[in-house]
């Protein structure tokens, strides 16, 4: 066993032993890469990153007593060490026998320190392989010599190059289990070229190793004499990273936090996405786009002459203009964009499926906004890389969407940025984080269509019906009774003179929306266009009265924030589910019941009752010409 | 161009962690254990939000156990860097005299992971930083750097938030916190040596020097005052030790040193054969998948 530890083990003792000073004086001028490792299930991941560790002396005898033993308890590998038990971390999935989430693990060479996101192999964790590769600089493919290039190869190097990975390495592992056959690898080797350059990747290294029995792992292994290449270490050590790039790049800081510990000192902290900065270098601040320069940069051993892409910094301007969380300090000449309509990768990680129209919180570096995302243009299989018709996304799926924004974002496209390109959707009421996209480009009509602006006012437009307007909004179970009370509203409304329109949930599906079904993506599109017709009819002066049953808050929430502050009334109408169904006046509820209607609210579709509504109406304590009554006397009192 | 080395990389990550909790939380703390980890946490945070002193105070979970070296240190560091201590000890294991000798496991339950509840209950954090790192451990392995926790402080595995890039989800319901871990990517070996080129002060205890000691249980435990009751036949002897980590002292295993300075400490860590938690007793418990028991039951 002491045998496979050799190469660059003893060599890092040997020094640190005789001149720790000059070891430690190596480290510190040690680079960082961070890489990841995918492949198919049983290729062999969790072994090779065992193997670097075990290789690159960061196992202590402890564990390997531990691995050891369980290595003959538990192992796959007979008597021999079982590495892959060194990082499949998880009681569950020892037990299992599989790697079921993103791990991270750290080694170190002379020339580098590692981080290496194990991720997992299995179609259902596509999101756990999103989120490992999205901190990496390179990745490493694995394929087993037996089994050449898969779905799964196919998928993991997609979703690699998706997320913007320019160094991909082929590493075609268990070659011991093919006799080292030279003629296996390059056909490997040729199938994947052919495939990699279908999906966009210009370059790769191939490397055949067998992480089992360490061949090509720290050094040229005898039994393939016919390769030439590096051995995967030191390609590891020795591949460049795109630190150069991006500090070439103009100048990038998004605020993170302003720090004022007195009326004296005003600095802007964040961590720098791309370029340089020096003191007296021109910035502009967007989405502002005030100028002025920087005047210093601030840290706790002094200030610095010059801060570079990936340092965190605090700046100070030499003019006090305004600046706050969010904001993003530029280059002044070579600013970025800001719009608010985007087109979008979108990796979906929910189990909630996307909903076209719903809002969702939108992260990119320190900015968070409302972003409502439309039907997917496309989605992608990400085994054939075809592109499918699709109406939402699922877990797992990725597509391209047209997003917008209720405020400008600054950002620049992913692929000059991944730090202001990159974005998380956050679930408004789980919190959950629901996918992450990457920005393509704004959409020309964020920038070219502008607000017509109109010389008639919607006060204009009020004054001259001689009333205020306002959104009547009833929600409440199919049969609970809105159509009937929002009637009787209506009509003593018209009767007082007002200027009313009634919005109905049958009619409209009529007309405006027959092109929407049931389902939870269509239900919100539903209300998102009821909304934006009210809001026009309540900008003409008009009080209008809607009866959907809009089962979600989230929606009812999102229509509240279209209207002008005290022009929305939400109204439940309260109506027990046992109550309703036993009126079933349109006989639906039996219907669904049956099983002959799907997606009924109530039945197979939920309901989210208002929590605080303007106006609740318990129907089973008063008449609908009641509820009426006090409907109107809460508007007009 | 400048290169970043790994160490500068390394702290610029865990300052961004930390000026995004500031930003999002309503109420952060920094636990702080007084331990290496402990010591370049709070480093690191007077360099995030210099001149500003950190807007977060210190907690301080206390078993009453802890070296006598670790709570002058404490001290020190909060006079320092001029932030709010607060000292936390769970009332329930003061009023029973919980100790390590007499209660085993209860002694950690109670005190530490307990104690750590009633503090962020009482006080109303909603994030609380930690020193743990990623390397410790195996299930720490796969701890997200932002650890969502429920309403009653468990750890979900399987339902942790996809962290993607540098964008942290800090967004929770009322009652719901958030532990953060800006160490998540650090070594050792990186601690160590951040350490020593910052000069950032340390529990003398990492270092060398003659100390009376008893072996027990295969650990070499320090009397580092007369609260270690001796058993029969037991005496004192001074041996030059030193402490790979600190916990709480009877609990923590010392090795035998001569590293007395910072470079000889880490020539030694990094000649040495066995794993940094090996000295603690804590992760002994529940076969393999101790930590992973504690960490689920709101252990830090």
């Amino acid at each position: 066993m002491a045998g496979m530890a050799e190469g660059g083990r003893y060599q890092a003792d040997a020094l640190v032993a005789e001149d720790v000073e000059a070891y430690l004086d190596q480290h510190r001028h040690k680079t960082l890469l961070r890489f990841i490792t995918c492949g198919s299930v049983d290729d062999g991941k969790s072994t090779l990153i065992g193997r670097l560790l075990y290789d690159s002396k960061m196992i202590f005898e402890d564990q390997l007593a531990a691995l050891e033993a369980d290595s003959k308890r538990v192992g796959t590998q007979g008597q021999e060490l079982d590495f892959a038990l060194l990082v499949d971390g998880l009681a569950a999935e020892r037990e299992q026998g599989i790697t079921i989430d993103v791990a991270y693990r750290f080694f170190a060479t002379d020339k580098r320190k590692f981080i290496v996101a194990d991720t997992p192999g299995h179609e259902q964790y596509t999101r756990n392989m999103v989120t490992g590769a999205s901190t990496a600089d390179l990745a490493v493919i694995l394929v087993d010599a037996r089994k050449g290039v898969l779905t799964q190869t196919r998928r993991h190097s997609y979703l690699a190059h998706l997320i913007g990975i320019r160094n991909v390495v082929l590493a075609v592992n268990k070659m011991d289990l093919i006799s080292y056959d030279q003629a296996t690898y390059e056909g490997i080797v040729e199938d994947y070229r052919v495939f990699s350059r279908s999906i966009g990747i210009d370059d790769f290294i191939a490397i055949p190793i067998s992480g089992f029995r360490g061949d090509n792992i720290t050094a040229l292994s005898a039994n393939m004499p016919w390769y030439s290449g590096h051995a995967l270490l030191q390609h590891l050590e020795t591949v460049e990273i795109d630190e150069a790039a991006d500090q070439a790049k103009p100048f990038r800081m998004p605020v993170q936090w302003v720090n004022r510990p007195d009326l004296d000192f005003r600095g802007f902290s964040g961590l720098i996405a791309s370029g340089t900065a020096k003191p007296g270098d021109r910035i502009r601040v967007l989405p502002s786009g005030r100028t002025t320069r920087i005047a210093r940069i601030v840290t706790m051993e002094g200030d610095m002459d010059e801060a570079v892409a990936g340092e965190s910094v605090t700046v100070t301007f030499v003019d006090e203009i305004d600046c706050s969380r969010g904001d993003v300090v530029a280059a002044a000449d070579a600013p970025p964009q800001a719009a608010d309509q985007f087109e979008a990768s979108i990796v979906w990680m929910s189990d909630q499926e996307m909903l076209p129209g719903r809002p969702y919180w939108l992260k990119l570096a320190t900015q968070t906004v409302t972003a409502t995302v439309q039907h997917p243009k496309y989605q992608i299989n990400v085994n054939t890389m075809e592109h499918l018709a699709a109406k939402t996304l699922e877990l797992n799926a990725i597509g391209v969407v047209n997003l917008s924004t209720d405020q400008a974002l600054v950002f620049e496209p992913y692929e000059t940025n991944r730090r202001l390109g990159g974005f998380i959707l956050i679930d408004k009421l789980s919190n959950a984080t629901v996918a992450a996209g990457m920005l393509h480009f704004a959409l020309r009509r964020a920038q070219n269509v502008h607000w017509q602006p109109i010389e008639v006012s919607r006060e204009t437009h009020a004054r001259l019906k001689n009333q205020k307007p306002a959104v009547l909004w009833f929600t409440g179970l199919s049969g609970a009774g809105k159509s009937t009370i929002a009637n009787l509203v209506e009509k003593k409304l018209v009767r007082m003179n007002r200027h009313t329109f009634l919005l109905d949930g049958d009619n409209v599906r009529h007309g405006l929306n027959r092109d929407l079904g049931f389902t939870d993506a269509d239900r919100v599109e539903n209300i998102r266009r009821v909304g934006e017709v009210a809001r026009l009819m309540a900008d003409s002066g008009l009080i209008v009265i809607t009866a959907f049953i809009s089962p979600f808050r989230a929606e009812r929430e999102m229509v509240r924030q279209m209207m002008m502050p005290g022009e929305f009334f939400e109204i439940h109408i309260d109506t027990p589910l046992f109550e309703a169904e036993a009126r079933d006046v349109k006989g639906l509820y039996a219907k669904a019941r049956r099983g002959e209607l799907k997606n009924f609210t109530g039945i197979d579709s939920p309901y989210e009752p208002p929590e605080d509504p303007d106006i609740r109406i318990d129907t089973t304590k008063i008449s609908p010409e009641e509820a009426a009554e006090l409907i109107v006397s809460r508007l007009i009192p | 161009m400048k290169i970043l080395t790994h160490l500068e990389r390394l702290a610029a990550e865990s300052i961004h962690i930390m000026r995004e909790v500031v930003a999002e939380a309503e109420k952060p703390v920094m636990l702080y254990s007084v331990g290496k980890d402990s010591a370049v946490m709070l480093h690191l945070a007077r360099r995030a939000f210099y001149p500003s002193t950190p807007p977060f105070p210190l907690l301080h979970v206390d078993t009453t156990w802890k070296f006598r070296a670790m709570y002058e240190l404490r001290d020190r560091m909060a006079r320092e860097s001029g932030m709010e201590l607060i000292v936390y000890r769970n009332p329930e294991a003061e009023r029973l005299g919980i100790n390590p000798f007499d209660h085993g496991p209860v002694h950690t339950d109670m005190w530490k992971t307990e104690g750590l509840k009633q503090a962020l209950d009482k006080y109303g954090f909603d994030v609380a930083f930690g020193g743990a790192r990623r390397d410790e451990e195996k299930s720490r392995a796969k701890e997200r750097i932002f650890s969502f926790r429920s309403a009653n402080h468990r750890w979900d595995p399987k339902r942790q938030r996809p962290e993607l890039w540098y964008l942290y989800n800090a967004r929770k319901a009322k009652g719901e916190t958030i532990r953060v871990f800006p160490l998540s990517n650090w070594t050792e070996l990186d601690i160590w040596q951040y350490i020593q080129l910052n000069k950032v002060p340390i529990v003398p205890l990492y270092f060398a020097a003659r100390r009376p000691t008893v072996e027990r249980d295969g650990l070499i435990l320090m009397v580092d005052d007369e609260r270690l009751p001796l058993r029969a036949g037991e005496v004192p002897v001074e041996r030059s030790v030193r402490f790979r980590t600190l916990g709480c002292y009877p609990l923590t295993g010392a090795v035998e040193s001569e590293a007395s300075t910072l470079s000889d400490v880490i020539r030694e860590m990094l000649l040495t054969t066995s794993s940094e938690r090996q000295g603690r007793a804590i992760d002994k418990d529940a076969g393999g998948a101790g930590m992973e028991k504690k960490k689920q039951e709101g252990y830090f």
